[in-house]
């Protein structure tokens, strides 16, 4: 079909505007948390004024931007588009859903001017009795109550989408994204809590003291999952636009639905790994949680696979031969091929080291070292942000109807942030091997001590510039391909086909009902005591600490 | 529903990789006794000077009457009481820290004592120091021992990078 034929314009442009409008929040605000992840790499090595309340402070607001503000943004303006082009409706109550941005806005700003007072200098983990500002928890409420938009909306449309199509499978990319939805709202359970119940009422003088070991269960239940709510997108785009732009075919949709309702069932209820070496929960408690967070090292091992047997379709296509010629045939100049590429291999360490972490016992060697925070920028800055990126070039000529300014420029983009990803996360593992305690303005502690650990906190400079480089080549990428003039000759969205195709699936893999009864079990299980033992517990509650 | 044969393979083997790696580590908690510290045991944060454990001419390390080595830490803001400890080498030790204020975390490089101070509640963690393990990456003093840091590992406050000490290491 030419470009010039009718262009059925089912998803609606309200649905473009809607993800173009999230996605540039989240890729702006993006640009300015990897200009502070520079800052403070600088700082700790005394290349600039150490100042330690600044450097906190910036903590604070990078950690807020990138983990809270750059993903959920991403996630709902991504979703919106998503559900709009893979059931061919447009986004039901608009209205909502303009509201709901304009609420995770609001929410933002008020967070990040609260954060530039200095007076909510708490980290992005909050950690009470530390207690910031109002406003601060107020701006992260907000955040995510207008997320709730998104979900309401998204649920609705594929709910709607079954009735009118009795037996037909939900097309892969709404079921991903309608997973995601159930699973974001079964993870704000915890946090939202504890902002409403314990951090407002002290940080508006309403109580005068907090109950520390309940709002860490609390903030446990929602620190696990959220973090699929961040990977269930990725995913998304690795299943079912990565295998067309390289030319293949998905290898399985039926196993792309079992790792989705996986990775809902069984990353909830684990979070008690993040508080392993707490004092107030008790040791059978953890071991319960700790085998749950095997089991989710499951879906993502599925999908390793599933996504390198799709990338082999394509390589197969294209001409390669034999067990490893495939690999050299595929589109590496294509950047959404090579996101979805580099994704696979960063996964690979960053998922072993997961395991380490999980790991019970062996998690009390890492435990708040350098290695921690490693873990997570490899793994969610590396395997996680390069399938932003790769989702972006896919999306931004469909968006805006202009062609990508620059695909090559994509390619260095990706590379830069390949490799920079590893400059910076394989001496900072290496730093908490050597027993570097992780977030210190800087390190005044004995010579003998620090020189250890100098050089690869210069190492890790390197990654930082190239990092931040490769940031802002993504963000003037996509800037220039918004002002273009080159209009985009196929701006209608297709996902990838399957290898065979899906006629009917189970029941089981079309819906979630079931899924959401076996979580209410399995929560009953793993939270009941571990959040209940607070209220028959002799508590004595800790008094609040400014967070300057 | 069609899952390719390759695929279920590899289901499969996926699967039991998962199961052997959980049955080991329920192994080693169980029937070797491998525990984070978990010892779930409150106290009144705000009083900790007037209880005798934690009160601070007991705070330090002490040979009990059953010959346990205890050694005991009062963190706050951004201090450890007392400042610098001394610990032999290949003896059973039990730390047991309380938080005078916000959440810390406890740390000694080189060995398994990492544990959160949570304010209301008694950390403790159970030890037996390797004097290889610690030479090396400490600093070796003219008597033979090491010392070795002594580390605050959660955010705590604008001064937290300051709350540090010293452990030193006698050999066995």
């Amino acid at each position: 079909m030419s470009a010039a034929a009718v262009r059925p314009d089912v998803e609606g442009a309200s649905a473009r505007r809607l993800a173009l409008s999230h996605m540039w929040v989240a890729f702006a605000l993006f640009a300015v948390g990897t200009v502070l992840g520079l800052y403070q790499l600088l700082e700790r090595e005394g290349l600039v004024a150490t100042s330690a309340p600044r450097y906190y402070q910036s903590v604070t607001l990078h950690g807020v931007i990138q983990a809270f503000v750059l993903t959920t943004f991403f996630i709902v303006g991504f979703g919106y588009y998503v559900t709009a082009t893979s059931l061919k409706r447009p986004v039901l109550w608009r209205g909502l859903a303009w509201l709901g941005f304009w609420t995770m806005l609001a929410g933002t700003v008020m967070a990040a001017l609260s954060i530039a007072s200095g007076r909510s200098t708490v980290l992005y983990t909050f950690y009470p009795p530390m207690i910031a500002h109002w406003s601060f928890y107020a701006g992260a409420a907000l955040l995510l109550v207008g997320s709730l938009a998104w979900t309401v909306i998204t649920i609705a449309m594929t709910v709607r989408w079954k009735k009118a199509n009795p037996g037909l499978p939900v097309p892969l990319p709404q079921f991903g994204m309608t997973a995601n939805a159930i699973l974001w709202l079964w993870t704000l359970v915890g946090v939202v809590a504890e902002v409403v119940f314990q951090l407002l009422p002290v940080s508006l003088g309403i109580s005068q003291t907090v109950d520390v070991g309940l709002a860490r269960s609390l903030f446990a239940w929602t620190l696990h999952p959220i973090v699929y709510f961040w990977l269930i997108p990725a995913y998304v785009t690795l299943y079912t636009i990565v295998p067309k732009a390289a030319g293949g075919y998905l290898f399985s949709d039926e196993m792309g639905r079992i790792v989705f309702v996986m990775l809902l069932v069984f990353s909830l209820p684990i979070g008690l790994h993040h508080v392993f070496v707490d004092p107030q929960v008790a040791a059978g408690w953890k071991l319960v949680h700790a085998f749950g967070t095997f089991l989710v090292a499951l879906p993502t091992l599925l999908t390793g696979f599933t996504i390198a047997a799709s990338l082999e379709t394509a390589g197969r296509l294209r001409g390669g031969r034999g067990l490893f010629g495939w690999i050299g045939k595929l589109a590496w100049n294509n950047p959404v091929v090579l996101g979805g590429i580099f994704a696979l291999l960063l996964l690979l360490p960053g998922g072993f080291g997961g395991l380490i972490n999980a790991s019970y016992a062996m998690d009390s060697m890492v435990h708040n070292t350098a290695w921690m925070p490693a873990h997570f920028h490899l793994i969610f800055g590396g395997a996680v942000v390069i399938v932003y990126f790769a989702t972006a070039y896919a999306l931004w000529p469909k968006l805006t109807g202009h062609s990508l300014h620059s695909s090559s420029l994509a390619v260095t983009q990706l590379w830069l942030w390949f490799l920079g990803i590893l400059a910076l996360t394989v001496p900072w593992h290496y730093l908490g091997i050597l027993w570097m305690p992780r977030r210190t303005a800087y390190t005044p502690y004995d010579p003998g001590i620090v020189e250890r650990w100098k050089p690869w906190g210069d190492l890790m400079i390197v990654g930082g510039v190239m990092l931040i480089l490769s940031a802002l080549l993504f963000v003037a990428n996509l800037w220039l391909t918004h002002r273009s003039r080159a209009a985009e000759r196929e701006t209608n969205m297709a996902y990838a086909d399957t290898v065979d195709p899906v006629l009917a699936v189970p029941r089981l893999l079309n819906g979630f009902t079931l899924w959401n009864w076996l979580l209410l079990v399995l929560m009953a299980i793993a939270w009941s005591y571990p959040i209940g033992q607070f209220f028959v517990l002799h508590v004595h509650e800790a008094l609040p600490w400014g967070g300057h | 529903m069609h899952i390719h044969p390759v695929e279920r393979r590899w289901a499969w083997i996926a699967s039991a990789l998962v199961v052997v790696m959980a049955a080991l580590i329920v192994y080693t908690a169980v029937a070797m006794g491998v525990h984070p510290p978990s010892n779930v045991e409150t106290i009144d944060s705000t009083r900790l000077h007037l209880t005798p454990e934690f009160a601070e001419d007991n705070l330090g390390v002490r040979r009990e009457k059953d010959g346990r080595v205890v050694a005991r830490l009062v963190m706050t803001r951004y201090m450890f009481h007392p400042q610098e400890i001394t610990l032999p080498a290949g003896t059973p030790i039990v730390v047991r820290a309380a938080s005078g204020d916000v959440v810390h975390g406890l740390h000694v490089p080189g060995t398994n004592v990492a544990t959160q101070v949570v304010p209301g509640y008694v950390s403790e963690v159970h030890t037996t120091i390797s004097f290889d393990a610690v030479s090396k990456i400490g600093v070796r003093n003219a008597d033979g021992s090491v010392t070795v840091g002594l580390f605050c590992d959660e955010y705590c406050g604008p001064g937290h990078q300051s709350m540090w000490g010293r452990v030193k290491v006698t050999p066995p």
